[in-house]
């Protein structure tokens, strides 16, 4: 009986250690940043091709409240609801004393200073493509904004989905930093990847997700319900999306859809935050979303 | 038989015209707001289209162009716009009640066009790049509006 009871507690123990194994966060190496300089103004088009503000900024922020990072905005989704946490310069309340590296873990691992994991609605699972360089000028810029006192809220999210160890194990199925898009691509096309499939996220809502919430990368862009709403993500491969180079661009700049509607919904913001990026930027995101596998 | 069918024929009129009266409220008054809406629209087009390359810069045309859009941007709707003429009343208008609830800044968002397209009435005929630059203004001010104030189209 006691040999039992013993040869069960080493089994517990061991899968414990092989759960952790399988589950533990995996920060970048302490010297992944080094040699690299920060340049805050280039950190500035890497805020707005991330769309940071779109998210951490108030709900309905305009003009210069959209660089007030406080947090607040709500995200519902089929695992609860998740509510932006306060990312403006305050060393309390926000990442005022974050470093480079402490940032470069969390939009490119989806782990925190402490070790633990973010949930992907922080959409890590698309940053794990981006540069360091980036992530060490955008932590430049970030550092140029506003702070302010407001607490981050909970998120309103239930058992089990709340323990976020089990994140671990999401991240090993579906964090994958390997580009969607492959093939010959000439310079303008890589670049409009980078700022779609990395920086810009439009996958995190064009594309459809499986069931654990992950994106479906064979319909890649392919259109997606909108949580909580009743109309779709629009599909933006060349199946459905026939617009010409030259109005996705104008579209991406001033907002005009090719028959001079106005944008609507979460795709405002994005325009927005696009209409910052150099011109040649806007239109490297339109030649690459024409190699896009084509999917009804 | 002449007064008659006269009499029948009126009395239809009258008739349609209460019902429609009844079914729709400020049937006309969103017609015509949309009407208006329209003809900024056509307007912002001709820009639009100079801007994107699809037809050649044309300086008196995008003058015409930003002349009339600033006027249609300028005319005062306070007649098209009732309290009450909203979307949950009249299915055929996507104005929401908000317009109309305090703390509404519709008179600011609609003065934020007035100011997009004086900019682009400066701007458009000089050359293709100012009408370029100015664009993105007056996209903004009908975004910003839309998106606080009308209801999305599905
Ligand atoms: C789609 C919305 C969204 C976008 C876009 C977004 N975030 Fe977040 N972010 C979140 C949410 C939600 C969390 C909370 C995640 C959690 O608690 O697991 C978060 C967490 C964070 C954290 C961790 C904060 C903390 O206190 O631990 C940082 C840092 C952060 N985001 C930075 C950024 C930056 C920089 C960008 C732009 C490059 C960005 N985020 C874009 C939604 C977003
Ligand atoms: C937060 C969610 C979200 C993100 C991120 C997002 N979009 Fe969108 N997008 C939308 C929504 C919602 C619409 C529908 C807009 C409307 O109804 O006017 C849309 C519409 C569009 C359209 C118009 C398509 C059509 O057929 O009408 C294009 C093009 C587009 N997005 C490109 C992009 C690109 C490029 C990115 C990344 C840089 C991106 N989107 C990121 C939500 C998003
Ligand atoms: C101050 C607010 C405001 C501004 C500014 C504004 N709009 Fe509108 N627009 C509305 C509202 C509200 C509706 C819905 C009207 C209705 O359905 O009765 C609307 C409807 C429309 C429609 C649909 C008309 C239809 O036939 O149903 C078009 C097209 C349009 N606007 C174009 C524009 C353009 C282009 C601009 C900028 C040049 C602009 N609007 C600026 C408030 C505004």
């Amino acid at each position: 009986m006691r040999r039992i009871l013993l040869s069960l507690t080493i089994l517990a123990a061991t899968g414990a250690a092989g759960a952790w194994f399988v589950l533990r966060p995996e920060p970048l190496p302490a010297d992944a940043l080094a040699g690299l300089e920060a340049d805050a103004v280039r950190g500035e088009q890497v805020f707005w091709a991330g769309g940071c503000a779109a998210c951490h900024s108030a709900e309905k922020a305009e003009g210069a409240d959209r660089l007030v990072l406080k947090g607040g905005r709500r995200f519902p989704s089929p695992f609860g609801t998740f509510v932006a946490p306060n990312i403006s310069n305050d060393p309390a309340a926000g990442i005022g004393t974050w470093t480079a590296l402490g940032l470069a873990n969390a939009m490119l691992r989806g782990v925190s200073p402490e070790g633990r994991h973010y949930y992907p609605v922080f959409p890590y699972a698309s940053y794990a493509r981006a540069t360091l360089q980036d992530v060490v000028d955008l932590r430049a810029f970030l550092a140029t904004l506003p702070a302010d006192p407001s607490p981050s809220a909970p998120h309103e999210v239930a058992f089990p989905y709340n323990i976020r160890l089990g994140l671990g194990l999401w991240k090993r199925l579906h964090l994958d930093d390997g580009w969607v898009v492959a093939g010959d691509l000439n310079q303008a096309e890589t670049r409009g990847r980078y700022l779609v499939e990395a920086l810009g996220h439009c996958g995190e809502c064009h594309t459809p997700r499986g069931g654990l919430g992950a994106m479906d990368r064979n319909r890649w862009l392919a259109g997606a319900p909108i949580p909580g709403g009743k109309s779709r993500f629009p599909n933006l491969t060349p199946a459905k999306l026939t617009w010409s180079e030259a109005d996705i661009v104008a579209f991406l700049t001033t907002g005009f859809t090719p028959d001079y509607d106005s944008v609507g919904g979460a795709m405002a913001e994005v325009v927005d935050g696009l209409s910052h990026l150099a011109p040649s930027d806007r239109a490297a995101i339109a030649a690459y979303l024409k190699r896009v596998v084509p999917a009804e | 038989m002449k007064t008659f069918l006269l009499t029948i024929t009126a009395a239809t009129i009258l008739i349609t015209g209460v019902a429609t009266a009844q079914d729709a409220p400020f049937a006309r008054e969103i017609k015509v707001r949309q009407g208006i809406m329209g003809y900024r629209t056509m307007n912002v087009a001709i820009l639009g289209a100079m801007a994107k390359g699809e037809v050649d810069y044309n300086a008196e045309q995008a003058q015409k162009a930003a002349d009339n859009l600033l006027t249609a941007a300028s005319i005062d709707m306070s007649m098209l716009w009732p309290e009450g003429s909203d979307d949950f009343a009249n299915p055929d208008t996507r104005a929401l009640a908000k317009i109309w609830e305090g703390g509404s800044d519709v008179g600011a968002k609609a003065q934020a066009l007035v100011d997009a397209a004086t900019a682009m009435q400066a701007a458009a005929g000089i050359d293709l790049a100012s009408l370029q630059g100015a664009l993105k203004g007056v996209g903004d001010a009908c975004t910003a509006c839309h998106e606080a104030y009308r209801a999305s189209a599905n």
